[in-house]
């Protein structure tokens, strides 16, 4: 239980997947404008992540160890992804209207998001078992998430102030970040 | 369409070296130009390995597009795309094994990088393979500037070293080789940019900006009516 709580934790804080590992930059940047965007988004992803490494798991390690293709694992766990996130689209648009209507948009968009590839890799190059994977997934979309949110009121701010001008627009919000990501190295030595 | 053609080979391969560079004038494939980097050297091998995927698969899907059909391009433009990747780390684990090691898990995510996937589907899919390929050597070119540009800033503040070798600077910032730092030497390069070029600096990032915005329905439904 507590080995779990380790993994959560320092995959969600300590190893922050946007802030100091930079996977999923596109969408920390381009969906953190408003706060519901953020949120959806970050659900999105965080729920693709533990789906994703509950279906890739078994097919490394029931498919591809078994018969020497490991180093398939790229092409495989993209195609896996693909075609996860359509027929999760799929599913939802038709059994929970709801649920799609909050999500549905931002699903396209996680299949190129390096951060759900990253998590299912990692998982396996950490050699966890399938509970680790589960949980560092979920620490993992939680910390993505955790950044979003708290980046989307910073630039807020950021945007409402008067920077000069060669550093208006996406300039002073990288800068923004750094001093976001400044913060999450406070976390660092956490957990030994 | 008849200035399109008009436009000769040379126009392809240079607009991506600065006219259009990825990293730095269309802010595509932020995740590599911000992780690996933390070293010059470790900048030139990511250009490179992504240079190599990027003529690559151009050349291959600007072959296939007649065959692809429309509905599935997406799925057959990865996979391509991943099989290449498969066969750069094969080639840098085998001759480039400390490469290979700095670099790490970003190798894989080649596979995602939306520079490839944006390039394969607004220029290979619609372009001959020659003009694809020099297109793919051009923006390849472009990234990798971009990221020996970054990795030489953050290696030279951060450690005081440049490729390895000690400059004796007498104050070094590690932050710099730190995540934050990252952020912070891209902002700066961008706004610099934008200062010398005395353009515009871009308002919006990421979906706003990238090749696949249009045949998105995340960009069209949210990003594009609020913008």
């Amino acid at each position: 239980m507590k080995e779990m709580l380790v993994i959560l934790l320092s995959a969600m804080l300590v190893d922050n997947f946007v802030l100091s590992k930079f996977m999923g930059i596109c969408a920390f940047l381009g969906v953190s404008k408003k706060l519901d965007s953020a949120a959806g988004m970050g659900a999105a992803v965080t729920f693709v992540m533990i789906c994703a490494t509950i279906v890739t798991y078994p097919i490394y390690t029931l498919i591809l160890v078994p018969m020497g293709l490991t180093y398939l694992k790229t092409v495989a766990f993209i195609l896996i992804i693909a075609l996860f996130v359509q027929i999760v689209e799929m599913f939802l648009k038709k059994k929970v209207p709801p649920l799609y209507k909050a999500l549905g948009v931002f699903l396209p968009l996680i299949t190129t998001n390096c951060a759900v590839l990253g998590a299912t890799i990692l998982n396996i190059d950490n050699s966890y078992d399938l509970g680790q994977s589960v949980v560092n997934s979920l620490g993992a979309g939680l910390g993505f998430t955790l950044a979003l949110l708290i980046f989307s009121g910073v630039r807020q701010r950021v945007n409402a102030s008067d920077s000069p001008a060669m550093f208006k627009g996406v300039p002073a919000t990288l800068i923004a970040a750094s001093i976001v990501s400044v913060s999450f190295m406070g976390f660092a030595g956490l957990f030994n | 369409m008849s200035e399109e053609k008009k436009k000769g080979n040379l126009f392809e391969l240079t607009k991506g070296i600065i006219k259009e560079n990825p990293v730095l004038v269309t802010l595509l494939g932020m995740c590599p130009a911000l992780a690996v980097t933390t070293m010059a050297s470790n900048g030139i091998g990511m250009g490179l390995a992504t240079t190599f995927v990027l003529v690559c698969s151009n050349l291959v899907i600007s072959l296939l597009k007649n065959v692809i059909p429309k509905a599935v391009r997406l799925p057959c433009f990865i996979v391509v795309i991943a099989s290449f990747v498969t066969l750069i780390e094969f080639l840098m684990k085998g001759y480039l094994p400390e490469l290979y090691d700095s670099l790490g898990l970003f190798l894989s995510l080649i596979t995602v990088n939306c520079i490839i996937l944006g390039r394969a589907e607004a220029f290979a899919s619609k372009n001959g393979p020659v003009k694809s390929m020099l297109d793919g050597l051009g923006m390849g070119i472009g990234f990798t500037l971009a990221l020996f540009l970054m990795g030489s800033v953050r290696e030279i503040i951060g450690t005081g070293a440049w490729f390895g070798i000690d400059l004796h600077l007498p104050v070094t910032m590690t932050v710099f080789i730190m995540p934050a730092g990252g952020f912070f030497t891209l902002g700066v390069i961008i706004a610099v940019i934008n200062k010398l070029t005395s353009k515009k600096p871009p308002q919006e990032i990421g979906c706003a900006s990238c090749p696949n915005a249009a045949s998105c329905p995340s960009y069209n439904k949210e990003g594009g009516k609020s913008e």
